[in-house]
């Protein structure tokens, strides 16, 4: 197998203290799965009991970790099964590219409500619906941007490794393992590892949940953080926040990077490059005897199941006629979905008239001010900021995590500190909502910008220097265009951001007072919170609607012109 | 003759269009690939001819004709070829060894056989110690050759190359194409039959026991031309570059006849050169009364595919003549070499506006316009129709290209139109900003 370096002459035999920590590390992987794993289903009444004590607090962060990464899993499975239908078939791909495009604008939490109420459904009287439901919520925050990138590969794979593929008659379990699977490691990972940060937010909202008319949380950091908030212990706020840090540079350095170090292998240039990711984690269990011991008793069993896996691809002919059978069978499904999901609708608006979704209308508008704004705010300053931490390389290297740190730190276990704030100062939330977004979103751009303008080829900044470009005409000749195709990468995640963060930012409290902006996000989760699905329903619909089209008609054609006119190469 | 292993019969290649319509690049071709020779096909480029090698190859269907396996060959079915491409097309994830591999495993074999037959040929073909190594270790020369162990590992009946040694520098290739003929000639792999695409006419006489010699838009078989000379073949020898010559004279001669047989087909494209690349050509003659193409190429370094272009573009401008393989400028074309640079761009626009019809239209369609504006996509939508949508914009480059040069018109990229330039003073002075 390709993918590890094959079993080769044993490089040492006897075991060091590499082996004895890779060992260790696994046994206390396993515990943590086993004990964690068994606390996910308790009956509901044994819930709702979190205690301040710091010492709960790595408990509390194993539990999130356990959440966020079955969602990865989950995420990672649906991602590339979705992504190989999509690309596979012509058919399935015109359904099914355009609905992930959907998928994509439609706000995540404002759903939460009603999975909740799916899924606890499902298992009554235990804690485990309430679990899927945390689960699905940031299983939802990761999955489509990582479908779109195993797609978008499937779609581009390099023409001659395909045609090398088919002469050699790779069958179907063949290519997906030494083709396309390779072909879109580096951009699958890269988005799994921004997905996966985005997603802590999404955590921290889902743990502590309203249902039923009553609070509920599940144990983890959200929570955590959420009740101590709610009984103003400063102290317990204080070990959450640099837990939480701690969590989040923790999954980075023994997780993210040693799987981008090893997806380096998957470059498709063909120059080796001198300094690529590195990782100690990855040279630990490259050194280890255990690991290539494990190697040797999984290749003969991998080499047994790949034999009854690999078929030859045979030249095939008589294809059509399945597919169309397929096509009959897939239009009359996708119908009745359509047929239902309109009847469905229909029920649901029945009760809500025209000036009710005119007004809704107009909270959207307001709420997009506010996401323009918060985005436009944002830019403002991490733009520069951004680019003199870019311009020199010494601080780019380090400052470029910590925005990235930043960017995945879970804003909303933030919020409240906010809106206390807000509330001393007596600001009300129309303008304060904008500060709440901007927490979560400006890192974004601001760590595009810093990758942006340490991008900038030196020759260009060289040719700027000679001609004595300086001041505003180096930023507008100079830097602006160079960075553009990064701020637009940024402006449009942030954005995304932004429109989630509505939600919860629009109703924020801090102990005893709640206050309340004039948006849409307050509009779902107010309707949210008094249970009516229908005005969750429209809420939701017009807010999916304005997102799909900010990005059809302002995104999307700022990319074009990011790759066109803007694409330094 | 030995029995064909490959018979292609009729074979036409059209690609759909967007927007309707087709691209013809193959028409009724026939071919025949026999048991124990090496066939060259030359042509030159954009002719065609790795669509067709890709076609005998299985990876594209012909749109008409008839493709069968014959002999050794129909018992395997398309399970009895391999191919080498031009970029290698290396698995990079993967290492020399698994490479190598790759066509055994997709077949099932167990583990001991592949290892055991991979490490034979990588034997064989002189990679012996690089079989843990990742390509991207390897030069260029060291990679084509993982291309051929992972093609002869396979025990292919018909060995298919498409220009396997035109990526690599010119010593490499030669050890390469040594290396390969030697295994073939002395029967060290059981390869039945070598197709090879190439459009350098020396290796082509080289190798080959046969050509075939493809025209152009779409492609047919103008020649076929067996080559009979000895192995191992001398390039300084007489009948040698009598037989590259004659090929060459076969490629670059027009396709005239073939177009007034079939009557008025569609104006012949502008070949796709930029205006510098002329002056530079212009420049080169204007001390020689009288330059063998072939040898000017050599000279250059020029493969034909490079330099063709540039002389027929000459020839359409009226700047020089062609003659059984030379080229000579022609009085208008020694006055444009002699001119000055002001006095080049009059005799240019002169020259295109009289010979160049496409060129000739344009100024002429903007100046109907009041504001003397007109969308690219106008000009690439009415060349479509001849040339299909790829063509289309080349030419349209080319032209805006000409046209600039000769300051007959001028393009603005930001909102892809070209417009007459109003303003006399600002025709001569350079590029705004």
């Amino acid at each position: 197998m390709s993918w590890f370096p094959a079993p080769g002459i044993a490089r040492r035999v006897r075991l060091g203290w590499v082996d004895l920590l890779v060992f260790a590390a696994v046994l206390l992987l396993l515990l943590a799965v086993l004990r964690l794993g068994g606390r996910m289903a308790v009956p509901m009444h044994a819930l709702g009991t979190i205690s301040l004590d710091p010492w709960q607090l790595p408990l509390y962060a194993g539990e999130s970790l356990l959440r966020i990464f079955i969602a990865f899993l989950a995420s990672l499975i649906f991602a590339i099964v979705y992504g190989y239908l999509a690309a596979k078939s012509p058919w399935a791909g015109r359904v099914l590219v355009p609905l992930l495009d959907i998928l994509q604008s439609v706000p995540v939490l404002g759903f939460l409500s009603a999975t909740l109420a799916f899924f606890a459904g499902l298992f009554p009287g235990s804690s485990l619906g309430l679990e899927i439901a945390a689960v699905f919520a940031i299983f939802t925050a990761q999955a489509w941007n990582m479908t779109f990138a195993f797609y978008h590969t499937l779609v581009t794979l390099p023409r001659d490794l395909e045609e090398a593929a088919h002469v050699y008659r790779l069958g179907r379990w063949s290519r997906l393992w030494y083709l396309e699977l390779p072909s879109s490691a580096i951009t699958l990972v890269l988005n799994s590892m921004m997905s996966f940060g985005g997603s802590w937010f999404f955590l921290a909202a889902s743990e502590t949940v309203t249902f039923s008319g009553r609070q509920v949380m599940l144990p983890g950091m959200g929570s955590y953080m959420a009740l101590a908030e709610q009984r103003g212990d400063v102290p317990a706020m204080v070990a959450a926040v640099v837990i939480m840090v701690a969590l989040i540079v923790l999954v980075d350095q023994l997780f993210w990077r040693p799987i981008v170090a090893w997806s380096q292998r998957f470059k498709l240039e063909q120059t080796p490059s001198a300094d690529g990711p590195t990782s100690f984690v990855l040279t630990i269990l490259r050194r280890s005897v255990l690991v290539e011991s494990l190697q040797r008793v999984v290749h003969p069993v991998w080499e047994a199941i790949w034999r009854r896996l690999a078929r030859p691809m045979t030249p095939k002919s008589g294809q059509t006629q399945a597919s169309l059978a397929w096509r009959i069978v897939f239009s009359l499904f996708g119908l009745a979905i359509l047929a239902l999901a309109l009847r469905a609708g229909w029920h649901l608006l029945a009760g809500i008239g025209l000036g009710q979704v005119l007004h809704v209308g107009w909270l959207g508008i307001l709420t997009w001010l506010r996401v323009t704004a918060a985005v436009g705010l944002g830019a403002v300053w991490t733009v520069p900021v951004g680019v003199a931490i870019g311009l020199s390389p010494r601080i780019g290297r380090w400052a470029q995590p910590l925005a990235q740190i930043a960017a995945s730190f879970p804003a909303n276990m933030l919020f409240p500190i906010v809106v206390a704030w807000l509330i001393k100062v007596h600001a009300g939330l129309d303008i304060g909502a904008i500060p709440l977004m901007m927490l979560g979103t400006q890192w974004y751009i601001l760590f595009n910008v810093i990758a942006g303008s340490m991008a900038i080829p030196q020759d260009l900044k060289e040719a700027g220097r000679i001609f004595g470009l300086r001041g505003a005409l180096r930023w507008r000749r100079l830097i602006l265009p160079a960075i553009f195709p990064s701020l637009v990468t940024g402006g449009v995640t942030a954005a995304g951001g932004a429109w989630n963060a509505s939600i919860v930012a629009e109703v924020a409290s801090w102990q005893h007072h709640t206050l309340v902006a004039n948006g849409l996000g307050a509009y779902i989760t107010l309707a949210t919170a008094q249970g009516q699905g229908a005005h969750v329903l429209l809420g939701i619909a017009v807010m999916s609607l304005l997102v799909i089209a900010m990005n059809r008609l302002v995104w999307r054609p700022l990319y074009h012109l990011a790759e066109t006119r803007y694409h330094l190469d | 003759m030995p029995e064909p292993l490959i018979l292609a019969e009729h074979i036409d290649k059209i690609y759909d269009m967007p927007g309707g319509g087709g691209k013809q690049v193959l028409r009724g071709i026939d071919l025949a690939v026999r048991e124990g020779e090496v066939l060259a096909v030359l042509g030159p480029s954009g002719s065609g001819k790795s669509t067709l090698l890709r076609i005998i190859a299985g990876l594209a269907a012909p749109t008409r004709g008839s493709l069968a396996y014959h002999g050794a060959m129909a018992a395997r079915g398309g399970d009895g070829v391999a191919m080498v491409f031009q970029s290698f097309a290396l698995f990079p994830w993967l290492t020399v060894q698994e490479n190598v591999e790759l066509g055994l495993r997709a077949r099932g074999l167990p583990e001991a056989e592949r290892h055991e037959r991979a490490l034979r040929v990588i034997d064989m073909i002189g990679l012996d110690g690089f079989e843990g190594a990742y390509p991207k270790e390897l030069s260029g020369g060291m990679r084509q050759r993982v291309g051929f162990a992972r093609a002869l590992v396979v025990d292919p009946d018909v060995l298919l190359m498409d220009e396997p040694f035109s990526a690599l520098d010119v010593l490499t290739a030669e050890n390469l194409r040594r290396d390969l003929l030697e295994l073939w000639l002395e029967h060290r792999i059981p390869t039945k039959a070598i197709v090879i695409v190439t459009h350098s006419i020396e290796e082509a006489v080289y190798l080959a026991d046969r050509a075939i010699v493809l025209s152009r838009d779409p492609a047919e078989v103008r020649a076929e031309v067996p080559i009979t000379l000895p192995h191992w073949r001398d390039r300084e020898d007489r009948r040698f570059a009598q037989l590259v010559d004659e090929i060459y004279s076969l490629l670059t001669q027009r396709a005239a006849e073939t177009q007034t047989a079939q009557g008025r087909r569609r104006p012949d494209p502008i070949p796709a050169v930029r205006s510098g690349a002329l002056n530079g050509l212009v420049e080169l003659l204007e001390d020689a009364p009288r330059e063998d193409i072939y040898r000017l190429g050599e000279e250059l370094q020029f493969e034909v595919d490079d330099l063709l272009p540039i002389v027929e573009a000459l020839e359409l401008l009226g700047l020089a003549t062609v003659h059984e393989g030379d080229i000579a400028l022609t009085d208008e074309g020694r006055r444009y070499a002699a001119a000055s640079l002001l006095e080049r761009k009059e005799i240019f626009r002169t020259q295109a506006l009289a010979r160049c019809p496409a060129i000739a239209q344009i100024p002429k369609v903007l100046g109907q316009k009041s504001n003397g504006r007109m969308n690219r996509e106008f000009f690439v939508d009415a060349m479509e129709q001849s040339y299909g949508e790829e063509e289309a914009e080349r030419q349209v480059d080319t032209l805006i290209d000409w046209g600039r040069y000769a300051e007959l018109f001028a393009y603005d990229q930001e909102s892809r139109q070209l417009y007459l330039e109003q303003d006399e003073e600002t025709h001569l002075s350079g590029p705004k900003e």
